[in-house]
């Protein structure tokens, strides 16, 4: 058969994701180490597996309502009121999904037709643009720099607007750089977004590991943002549960009604013991959040310190667990220097520009992992860096 | 968590973190953390360092057990002394006070199992005090100061989003 013909030539097009291409590579050898991860290294907390095994004991394994169990959305409006003091209707403004993924993925369809522009700052996620092309969108990149510490700037924003700009995707705290949009940062986005039908679609899934004294601020909390944004959040990072699949998008009603209906055909319901359990994730686990965001904290400061110290400039992150030093100094292009790292030292990073074009000449490093992992890690790097010369 | 509790819980971790380290992951100098190194271990509250061996692969002959010792408390000093006794032994690596069916519980160490055999038969068993032994021998370690014998324990992929 010729599946060529066959096959879309939308979806052939699409490329897959550069992680997913240099976790091919690095599946080539053994003994790696890697600092590639996007998963945090903690368990689950042990109350939110218990309850798991109670819902299974019970044999509550039914479809819950199609936009996720009734008290979970509960839960998840007293969670935002409390964390960032906004409350939406659990039932019409709360839509709980499969992972934060599926959430952008329905709000990116939800909204866009044929043509409309969406706005992607870059580098951050894969995931992205190829969503907005499956919905027959136009991605519009907007690239920031080290310069502006990885941030959206407003004059930016500006350039890329046009009649056809549908949604802008804030991607914030970033992965892969660890930039955060902080209270001031927003209101210069808000300034420029309110006077228009722009919707944002504010990818907050690392809000929980913001460090530093300043919480994590949402654009919803700037005024006359939250009608014109899709929060998207979910249990993956902050409660180390990504095989649990359980994002949730909070929007107003009109937006999360339409999103109800590509859910309603394509998924049905969330998984319903990872619903019922993310309840007590949201009530009860606070404390687990806050040991596991401590530990991180510190990580990152070891790490950056041991980048800084190796003579690769190092852009202070300040959220998610990933830093994205430049590696421009050393000659290489971010797929040569991951490549030969992996192959002389051993260890696994993924290139910058798997993250956009813009990420060409960084490599993200993730400081998922214990204290020894990092270390020895960092002692390999540096003499790979001897080696080039560099140091 | 102050400072000190937070230094306490990386040096569990890994005692083996320079000072330099340290101090960039508890936002302080390299001097605060070793002062506040310094009066830990000057008030007993460090007191030692130490690493974790995996006994099994560093001497495959080598034996540890576990014992459960009953001893009749003296009036005067309770059990402190008849724990002090048996600590200072270099045979024995622990010595705690236990509540439940037994009083102390100690942890030794021997190059082979006739070592450890004498050692409570011709050393623990006849101290003045010691009124019954009950020896356990360790067959496996699987977790020990929070590290886990077992290898790769991560399950995540090796590149991931």
């Amino acid at each position: 058969m010729d599946y060529e013909n066959i096959l879309s030539k939308k979806v052939q097009d699409l490329q897959f994701s550069g992680i997913r291409k240099f976790f091919d590579i690095a599946a080539n050898y053994d003994d790696v180490i890697s600092l590639s991860v996007g998963e945090p290294d903690f368990k689950t907390p042990w109350a939110i597996r218990k309850e798991a095994i109670k819902v299974l004991e019970k044999g509550r394994t039914n479809y819950t309502a199609n936009s996720g169990l009734a008290q979970l959305r509960e839960a998840i409006n007293d969670y935002l009121t409390d964390r960032i003091n906004t409350s939406y209707d659990p039932s019409h403004e709360i839509l709980v999904t499969v992972g934060g993924s599926e959430a952008i993925d329905l709000a990116v369809r939800a909204l866009v037709d044929t043509g409309d522009e969406v706005l992607i700052p870059q580098p951050s996620f894969v995931c992205y643009s190829p969503i907005v092309t499956l919905a027959n969108g136009t991605p519009v990149i907007i690239e920031t720099s080290v310069e502006d510490g990885f941030k959206l700037t407003a004059k930016a924003l500006k350039e890329h607007i046009t009649p056809a700009t549908k949604a802008l995707i804030l991607p914030y705290p970033n992965n892969p750089t660890g930039a955060v949009m902080r209270r001031n940062d927003l209101e210069e986005i808000a300034e420029v977004l309110r006077g228009t039908d722009i919707i944002v679609i504010s990818d907050e899934i690392y809000s929980e590991l913001t460090y530093g004294d300043e919480e994590h601020c949402s654009i919803v909390n700037i005024e006359g943002m939250k009608e014109r944004t899709v929060l998207i959040n979910g249990f993956s990072k902050a409660f180390s549960m990504t095989g649990w699949r359980l994002g949730f998008a909070a929007a107003p009603r009109p937006i999360v009604t339409q999103m109800l209906k590509i859910h309603q055909y394509g998924i049905m319901c969330s998984p319903t013991i990872s619903q019922y359990s993310a309840v007590v994730a949201l009530k009860d686990c606070k404390k687990d959040i806050e040991y596991m965001r401590n530990e991180y904290d510190m990580r990152r400061k070891l790490i950056v310190k041991g980048f800084n110290e190796m003579g690769l400039d190092c852009f202070e992150p300040e959220g998610a667990f990933y830093i994205f030093p430049s590696i421009k100094k050393t000659g290489l292009s971010s797929q040569q220097f991951c490549e030969q790292l992996i192959e002389k030292y051993r260890v696994a990073v993924v290139p910058g520009d798997a993250f956009g074009e813009c990420g060409e000449g960084y490599i993200r490093v993730s400081y998922a992992y214990s204290l020894q992992h990092i270390k020895t890690a960092l002692e390999r790097i540096k003499l790979f860096l001897e080696e080039l010369g560099v140091l | 968590m102050t400072k000190k509790e937070q230094l306490v819980n990386l040096l569990r971790q890994d005692a083996r973190l320079t000072n330099d380290q340290l101090a960039a992951m508890l936002d302080t100098t390299a001097n605060d953390v070793a002062a506040m190194t310094e009066e830990l271990e000057k008030s007993g509250m460090i007191i030692g360092y130490t690493a974790i061996i995996n006994e099994e692969e560093f001497d495959k002959n080598s034996v540890c057990a576990f014992i459960e010792v009953r001893v009749s408390p003296e009036t005067e000093c309770g059990y402190d002394d008849i724990a002090a006794i048996i600590a200072q032994y270099d045979e024995v690596s622990s010595v705690y006070l236990m509540s439940g069916g037994y009083d102390l519980a100690v942890t030794i160490k021997g190059t082979n199992l006739r070592d450890v055999a004498m050692f409570v038969t011709d050393r623990l068993a006849p101290l003045a005090g010691v009124l019954s032994t009950t020896t356990h021998f360790i067959l496996h370690r699987y977790k020990e100061k929070d590290k886990m014998f077992l290898k790769n324990t991560d399950e995540r992929s090796l590149v991931s989003p």
